[in-house]
């Protein structure tokens, strides 16, 4: 038989270990959040940092700015991206930025495409029932799907021959056709659950309210899926503009996008880091601003569909 | 194509258009018209190309352009003859036409140039070789040895998979600032594989002034160098692809942890159990069918992994590194050998198609068991 006190005791010390326990795994959580912050942002931080350094201050080892080292221009100056000699010209500077703008081209471009013909795929399939020869709506889902795992390998080297005879190697065009076919599948799958979610009366309203079947998907459905749209077209920008394989291969001088320049510097032995770790910062920069700034779409657009 | 062309079935609400003969016929000639146009210039072109008469074009642009039109007067051709179910159609048969045009056609020409020797670099012009490619590809060591790299990177996906799920449970403790760790931990995802060949594996990596090597170093590992030993040199790319994709998984394996239901935890929750039972009691079997996406998706983009082995290593030291795509890259950049490569890519192809057909299966078998 325990006493009335011990039994208080006991409780309080229940109490207090549990407290404890809180208190501890609130610790271990934090910390282990701030170790993968440190593991996520230092390669970033690094390569940031580098191209504001100095021969020695790489050689040392030097990491925390202003305090281990002096920032200088250095590695953008010999970009030609450096405040004084923005304004002078800059053989560097011009590829750069013609690398750069045909990384953009590409990348809108073929984000474009896909999301143009993705989305009508997507909300055909969604709405109406088709027969193609043996295919029903989810044979033709599953066709679309199935491009996933389709290596870039297999048709890279057919493409180059193809593209050669056609007159589309090294052009931006033929990029873009690449670029759309390997961002589609993942165009359609979002766009797809994303019209799931939208109820078919409101189709059935515009239809009756005299809208032709693309006047209701124009004037009524489109502007609802909307962040779909925005998920999906973001989500086909980062893989686009990171894409290497197939301009590597496909593109020489006159569409080279900026991932083989930054590749095709990386192989030269002796090049120098702060231009290096210059010339990576200028090609993740735009993403890096994009993942902070629209974070909540590329999310929705990652997770559609897998939680059913 | 515009005799299987998408019809309806079993739209129960779906009234087709009355359409007269003479436009469903008006639809078809149209189509015709431009399919026998197609035809006409691929002839022509082949005919001048094989130099058997005098004129054509200078490259196959046109033929191009031809075949754009008739695919463009199908389309036409649907909403001529059909009326509203044409409409409908046109929905999907861009993308289905695309699609067809851009990996269907290349796919079946990338058959015809595998059982050749076709060499960019060679000016005899390619030639059958029969099975020849096939033999070789059966001896070539190379070939069998980045087979088996992959399956070291495909297996590493399961660690990936264990990384990612821990991050994904501290992103769905009660935390503060979550929105920041979230961007936090998507940022390496956002990053171009050839700016991290560079930031991670030839700056931070950098055997002399690298800070992962000085790390080392203080550690006690007297010389440390990530890219000379094979199986040191295998986990570092490992390493790197990991850095990159772990948000991915993580990102699809927080959707599900959000998705469940708080209040069905909670009931299920053994009284006396501590969480690492519960955990492996209800969030784990709850989190099965999502894992399983997550794993398989991943394991998909694993099988193309390419880009930080071409820049990094070149698959080197001695062909530790390679993957089947770094390792046909180099066929064709140092060998120019594109018959040769493109055999080994559809061999890969079928590969893959089977290995992923068995993991679906295996996959939904569980699945069902499960349930």
């Amino acid at each position: 038989m325990t006493s009335k006190a011990e039994e208080a005791g006991n409780f309080e010390h229940d109490e207090n270990r549990f407290r404890l326990l809180t208190i501890l795994s609130r610790v271990l959580i934090y910390s282990l959040l701030f170790f993968w912050v440190f593991v996520s942002l230092f390669p970033i931080f690094w390569t940031l940092t580098t191209s504001f350094k100095t021969a020695v201050d790489v050689t040392r080892g030097h990491i925390i700015p202003w305090v281990e080292f002096q920032p200088s221009w250095k590695g953008f100056r010999s970009l030609g991206l450096s405040p004084d000699t923005i304004w002078a010209t800059s053989t560097v500077r011009d590829e750069f930025l013609k690398r750069f703008t045909n990384s953009v081209i590409t990348s809108i471009g073929a984000s474009t495409l896909a999301i143009l013909i993705g989305s009508l795929a997507a909300y055909g399939l969604s709405r109406f029932q088709y027969r193609f020869g043996f295919m029903r709506n989810k044979d033709i889902s599953f066709f679309f799907l199935s491009q996933l795992i389709l290596p870039p390998v297999v048709l890279a080297l057919p493409f180059l021959i193809l593209y050669k005879e056609l007159a589309l190697l090294d052009t931006t065009l033929g990029l873009i056709f690449l670029y759309t076919l390997t961002v589609l599948p993942i165009v359609i799958w979002i766009m797809r659950d994303q019209f799931d979610t939208i109820p078919a009366e409101l189709d059935e309203a515009a239809q009756v309210d005299g809208l032709s079947s693309w006047g209701a998907f124009f004037r009524v459905i489109l502007p609802i899926a909307l962040p779909g749209m925005v998920a999906s077209f973001i989500l086909s920008l980062i893989l686009t503009w990171n894409e290497y394989f197939f301009a590597a291969l496909l593109t020489s001088s006159e569409a080279k996008t900026l991932p083989v320049m930054v590749a095709s510097q990386t192989g030269s032995q002796g090049i120098n880091w702060w231009s290096m770790a210059a010339l990576s910062t200028m090609a993740i920069m735009p993403l890096v601003i994009i993942g902070i700034a629209l974070e909540k779409y590329i999310i929705k657009g990652m997770s559609a569909g897998s939680v059913k | 194509m515009s005799s299987n062309a998408p019809s309806f079935d079993d739209d129960f609400e779906f009234i087709p258009d009355q359409i007269t003969e003479s436009r469903r016929r008006a639809g078809k000639l149209l189509v015709r018209v431009f399919f026998a146009l197609f035809v006409g210039i691929f002839a022509l072109q082949i005919l001048y190309k094989t130099s058997m008469i005098g004129f054509g074009f200078e490259n196959w642009r046109p033929v191009l352009y031809a075949y754009l039109a008739w695919a463009v007067a199908i389309g036409v051709g649907q909403v001529i003859s059909r009326g509203e179910a044409g409409y409908r159609a046109l929905f999907v048969l861009p993308a289905v036409m695309f699609v067809i045009s851009v990996v269907i056609v290349p796919t079946l020409f990338g058959l015809v140039i595998a059982f050749t020797d076709y060499n960019l670099a060679s000016f005899e012009g390619q030639k059958f070789n029969g099975f020849d490619n096939i033999v070789q590809l059966v001896q070539d060591d190379f070939f069998w040895n980045a087979m088996r790299n992959m399956v070291f990177y495909v297996l590493a996906v399961f660690v990936e998979y264990a990384i990612a799920f821990g991050l994904a449970l501290l992103l769905n403790a009660d935390i503060k600032a979550r929105k920041f760790f979230r961007v936090a931990f998507l940022l390496p995802f956002m990053l171009s594989p050839v700016a991290v060949s560079w930031m991670i594996g030839k700056s931070l990596m950098e055997n002399r002034f690298g800070p992962v090597a000085r790390l080392a170093r203080n550690l006690g590992w007297d010389s440390p160098a990530f890219f000379t030993n094979p199986w040191i040199a295998r986990i570092s790319i490992e390493i790197m692809d990991a850095w990159v994709s772990i948000p991915f998984i993580m990102i699809l394996l927080l959707a599900g942890l959000q998705a469940m239901p708080r209040d069905v935890i909670e009931a299920a929750k053994v009284d006396g159990a501590n969480p690492w039972q519960n955990f492996w009691k209800i969030t784990f079997p709850l989190m099965l069918p999502v894992s399983a996406t997550a794993i398989v998706l991943r394991i998909i983009f694993k099988l193309k992994l390419a880009d930080i082995v071409i820049n990094v290593t070149s698959g080197g030291p001695g062909g530790a590194t390679d993957t089947l795509s770094s390792f046909i890259f180099r066929e064709y950049r140092d060998r120019s050998n594109v018959g040769y490569g493109t055999m080994i890519a559809i061999v890969y192809l079928i590969t893959i198609i089977i290995f992923i057909t068995l993991l679906l299966g295996f996959v939904s078998k569980r699945m069902q068991k499960m349930t």
